[in-house]
């Protein structure tokens, strides 16, 4: 274990009580609670933290925050771990392991660096020219090529970890925690609003934990220590940290991802993480700014580091990220941030602004401290290689658009950069909100809302301390007003006014010192200067085009720091301003966001809503294998021991052809439709007429859509006078009676007639076969089952088995049937009691697939299985069911000119010599491989145990004129060739004598 | 995610609801008198506007009642929500 040497001895945010120990790409280290993986790696010593995607380019520790673009982790060992994570946002734990992404063997050594020696032939788009030739070769130069780029390792094995879900309501939403956050919070608090405060840190505070600033006499943390005592004291205030709002939607619905326990390195068991869905009436953004870098040759040494970077390591972490320091700014700010570097022990060699005259507050400060500030100068390039070891310092030309006079060299191993700030506008843009050039500050800042929502302190464009706590209070007490709170007396908010500074002055690009040189605008892409300005060159000139042309603002760090650079130089280069060239669309997440956070606890058996019949419990135990049909669970078939499926459905449909099967069809779509217009309302709605059904007497419906297309069908009782009771299909139930209560409300509001579903309050069970009514007879009461009195296609009232039933006689096998409907929960009892007395007739339960068999067999349609909504009831050999007397949905449409094609594909049945899976297509002239004309396709094929051969029913162009004609069935996969003969698709029983009997 | 005010049940999730597109298209009387692009017409053809859209929406997983919203499909704004049979008003646009 190596000592942290470069941690300071005092002060910080961590607790140097506690010791954690990790290990990083293999090595153990040591650190304090309170770091990051980034500032104990810091602390230690440790500069090359991982390669760049591209030139596989020795990178370090950039950032202290979620716009990191270099030091890219994989965190975790094995199959569970985690890819692509921000050294700078990885809370140390005990134990913690991790490693560079993006580089073999190592992070020292690494052979794909061999890319960085020819960068020059590898500029931007050269992957999109060159290996697109020949264009059948790309799957071959893939694979090697994905080799060498991407990040980290996506992990294999299943995700373990718990998530959860939470809705909440508040009315003011503020997130960020720092200094206007927290004043936005004690604002909206005070006037008694239900407020939410988030921050994606461990801690409330934001800058102010990093940069040193003094509120009130108090130290910045200490005010923020305060600010949460009180706000932990308000009743309706929620404080989130370690939590992330990283999508804002329409009507200010945010999303927000909560770390409960990544910080402990997610022990098995707990709550990982946690997705919060808020809805705010008002919210109030205090994202805080991302600093913008320097853009020169070779500046993505390890040892370069934003200068915000370096002041956040040594305040809040106590850790040094060098010995001996450069800054290379163009604004006052950075100067703050080299009096901390001096403070911690780290000689500052020199300030270099390429500002020609700076005078601000803090540069005379600087300068007290005896440090050199070298105006009007620029850095031109960097020594080492994995690791810093210099400078290149050049003054500036008189323009300041070039370099004038000798190179000088500085020693140096750490060089921080500021080049202004880019309020974090994210969410703000997400929400539908314009974006406003800033153009003394160079920097794009909210402007004009459209929801409700306002930014707040440096997300605003207000980086001045005094100016983020103005502006966050006022942000507070405004939105708390408007969702109605107000506190009695609190102070006017003071006016404020930003403090004088000499303006940055934005030096986008400067030339390279010597030719052939990278300047790197976006790290994490090794997107360099000549990239963007070889894209403009080509014609790539919209920003949008620029940005997938170059991959500039891509991957885990969006260009968060590199994104200004990007745009302004293509700016430059059209000779247009940055608001004309515009910025990317931002687009939710903010931040990447576990998919297992998504998924929350709707994972496995809970993924889908799974619905059961009363009877599923002895279906389970009685062996049978499921049918998934819609969100139902259907008995498939019933094998006994020793029977594999063909078996057992040969048996199951022997039983309903030569004695009774029992089938439990509880899952038919089930809705009672009630009102004296009922019969008016089925006209419309089913092809058929329906005014002269009989009471008691059922029918045979077929639903179309408005454009012809058949969507539904089903057997409708006419139950009394003005009550009827209509079956649908297992997955269409919920379709249809939402279709029919969409025509009802919104079209026939006039008709007097209302729907109730109650498909899960009937359980239904089926006997079919020559041996029903005998069966049935055992347990009816109070019914006479006589041909006679209850012919096919009617309904009677009874008692079944001592249970109140309705039996429907109905049949979809082509045998006697009886439909016996009971209340749900009287469901099992009477499947228990129809098994007792089947014993002396051998009823034999069967399944779908056995159904499937049996109805094909008769030609009867599987709507949704032989029909795909393009078929018509001409089409189905249907027209017999089609009304010519009234109107009805779809009608018209069956007259389109498209509708009454002589070629249309026509349901046939097929006699092939084999049996072919279903979808298979139809072809005239086979041929050894496609294509070859295909004019249909198999919709149903099964092995007929009645037939004693293979039939299939199918779809085929002009199939009616064609009966007794021979097709081919073109297996190419399989490599065989079934031949197959048209003929009609009722293969059993054409004049349906066993029906009524 | 909407927000949409349910005139019966008050705001509630969008996912509560379903979209049933473009409001006020009524179902031609005399359809046989139509040819056969007026009942195309009838049948697909929608106005899209970039702005105010009249809209019908059902909460299917509430009240499972029809109603119209007015909604701008730039800012996604629901500017009015109003029952069936009753015309459009209020609004600008197509």
């Amino acid at each position: 274990m190596k000592r942290q040497r470069q941690r300071l001895d005092t002060g910080a945010r961590i607790d140097r009580s506690q010791r954690l120990g990790f290990r990083f790409n293999g090595k153990s280290y040591e650190g304090f609670a309170g770091d990051t993986l980034a500032s104990a790696l810091l602390a230690n010593g440790v500069r090359l933290v991982g390669r760049s995607f591209k030139f596989h380019r020795p990178r370090g520790i950039y950032s202290a925050g979620m716009e990191e673009p270099n030091a890219l982790v994989q965190l975790g060992k094995g199959a569970a771990s985690e890819p692509n994570l921000r050294a700078t946002q990885v809370e140390l734990f005990d134990g913690l392991e991790a490693a560079s992404v993006n580089c073999w063997p190592s992070v020292k050594f690494d052979v794909w660096a061999l890319n960085d020696r020819v960068s020059s032939m590898l500029p931007a788009g050269f992957y999109y020219k060159t290996f697109m030739w020949p264009k059948s070769f790309w799957h071959r130069y893939e694979k090697v090529i994905r080799k060498g780029a991407g990040l980290g390792i996506a992990p294999q094995a299943p995700d373990h970890n718990i998530y959860d879900k939470r809705h909440q309501h508040c009315d003011v939403l503020v997130v960020g925690g720092g200094p206007a956050g927290i004043s936005a919070a004690l604002a909206a608090g005070r006037a008694g609003a239900r407020v939410i405060l988030v921050d994606e840190q461990a801690e409330l505070g934001g800058a102010l934990l990093g940069n040193g600033e003094r509120i009130e006499a108090r130290s910045g943390v200490d005010w923020t220590l305060g600010a949460r005592a009180e706000l932990d004291d308000m009743a309706e205030v929620r404080v989130l940290t370690r939590t992330t709002a990283f999508g804002y939607y329409d009507q200010n619905y945010v999303l927000m991802v909560e770390r409960v326990n990544d910080h402990l390195g997610a022990p098995a068991g707990t709550l990982r993480q946690r997705l919060w869905k808020i809805r705010a009436a008002q919210v109030v953004l205090a994202t805080g700014a991302i600093e913008r870098p320097m853009v020169f040759a070779n500046n993505d040494r390890p040892g370069v580091m934003l200068a915000g970077a370096a002041q956040t390591y040594i305040n809040r972490y106590g850790a040094k990220p060098g010995n001996r320091a450069a800054l290379y700014v163009n604004n006052d700010c950075a100067y703050r941030a080299a009096l901390d570097l001096v403070e911690a022990g780290i000689r500052v060699e020199a300030v270099i602004d390429v500002r020609a005259n700076p005078t601000g507050e803090a540069v005379a400060a600087v300068r007290e401290r005896g440090i050199d500030v070298l105006a009007h100068h620029a850095v031109g390039g960097t020594l080492g290689s994995k690791r810093l070891r210099g400078i290149e310092v050049l003054a500036l030309n008189d323009k300041g658009d070039g370099f004038a006079g000798d190179i000088r060299r500085l020693r140096c191993d750490l060089l921080c950069l500021s080049g202004g700030w880019n309020p974090t506008v994210h969410l703000f843009s997400q929400s539908g909100g314009k974006l406003d050039f800033d153009e003394k500050q160079a920097c794009f800042v909210p402007g004009e809302a459209r929801q409700a929502v306002s930014a707040a302190g440096a997300a605003n464009g207000v980086f001045a301390l005094q100016g983020c706590l103005a502006g966050g209070t006022a942000a507070g007490r405004e939105a708390a007003q408007k969702a109605g709170f107000e506190e009695p007396g609190a102070p006017a908010a003071l006016p404020f006014s930003p403090p004088e500074a000499d303006p940055l002055n934005p030096v986008w690009r400067l030339p390279p010192v010597s030719k052939g040189e990278m300047r790197f605008v976006d790290l994490h892409n090794d997107v360099t200067v000549s990239d963007i300005e070889l894209a403009a060159r080509e014609g790539y000139g919209a920003v949008e085009h620029l940005k997938r042309y170059t991959t500039t603002g891509m991957g885990p760090d969006q260009g968060r720091t590199g994104n200004m650079h990007a745009l302004a130089i293509l700016a430059d280069i059209k000779g247009v301003s940055i608001p004309e060239v515009g910025t990317t669309t931002f687009r939710p997440p903010y931040a990447p966001v576990p998919y297992g956070v998504m998924a929350g606890r709707d994972v496995g058996v809970l993924t889908d809503p799974v619905r059961m019949t009363a009877i599923h419990g002895w279906h389970e135990r009685s062996g049978a294998v499921f049918d998934d049909v819609g969100h139902w669970k259907r008995p498939w078939y019933y094998p006994r021991p020793g029977e594999n499926m063909a078996a057992a459905v040969r048996r199951e449909c022997v039983a309903a052809r030569d004695g009774v099967a029992l089938l439990d069809a509880s899952t038919l779509g089930k809705i009672d439709i009630h009102g004296p217009d009922a019969a008016e309302f089925l006209n419309r709605i089913y092809t058929n007429s329906w005014s002269k059904l009989a009471v008691g007497r059922c029918r045979y419906g077929l639903m179309l859509g408005e454009d012809g297309m058949v969507m539904d069908d089903g057997v409708t009782t006419r139950l009394g006078e003005t009550h009827y009771f209509m079956t649908t299909t297992t997955g269409g139930a919920a379709r249809v009676m939402a279709w029919m209560e969409d025509w009802l409300q919104c079209e026939w509001p006039d008709l007097k007639v209302f729907l109730t579903s109650v498909s899960e309050q009937w359980a239904t069970l089926s006997l079919s076969g020559p041996n029903a009514r005998r069966l049935l007879s055992e347990l009816a009461e109070g019914v006479d089952l006589s041909v006679q009195a209850f012919p096919h296609m009617s309904v009677r009232d009874g008692r079944v088995a001592g249970i109140d039933a309705r039996i429907f006689r109905v049949s979809f096998t082509g045998e006697l049937g009886y439909e016996v409907s009971v209340a749900t929960s009287y469901g099992l009892a009477l499947w228990q009691a129809f098994l007792r007395v089947g014993e002396n007739y051998d009823l034999t339960p069967i399944g779908t697939e056995a159904l499937h068999v049996l109805r094909a067999e008769k030609g009867y349609i599987a709507v949704g299985h032989d029909t795909d909504g393009t078929v018509t009831p001409g089409d189905l050999g249907m027209d017999w069911i089609v009304s010519t007397k009234k109107d009805f949905l779809g009608r018209r449409s069956l007259a389109r000119a498209d509708c009454v094609r002589p070629d249309r594909k026509h349901f046939v049945g097929l006699l092939p010599e084999a049996r072919v899976p279903e979808g298979a297509q139809i072809v005239d002239e086979p041929r050894r491989r496609p294509p070859m004309k295909m004019i249909g396709h198999v919709t149903s094929c099964y092995d007929s145990a009645t037939l004693g051969r293979p039939i299939a029913l199918a779809m085929v162009a002009g199939g009616r004129e064609r009966m007794g004609e021979t097709v081919t069935i073109p297996l190419t996969m399989e490599g065989r060739v079934v031949k197959a003969e048209i003929v009609s698709p009722v293969f059993y029983d054409a004049q349906g004598e066993r029906l009524n009997v | 995610m909407l927000q949409i005010p349910c005139p019966h049940c008050g705001p509630r999730d969008e996912v509560e609801f379903s979209c049933g597109g473009e409001a006020h298209i009524a179902r031609p009387k005399e359809s046989d008198a139509l040819s056969d692009a007026e009942w195309a017409d009838y049948l697909f053809m929608r106005a899209n506007p970039k702005g105010v859209l009249a809209e019908r929406w059902c909460h299917t997983l509430g009240c499972r009642r029809w109603f119209n919203v007015e909604r701008d499909t730039v800012s996604h704004e629901i500017l009015r929500v109003y029952p069936m049979g009753e015309p459009r008003g209020g609004g600008s646009g197509a």
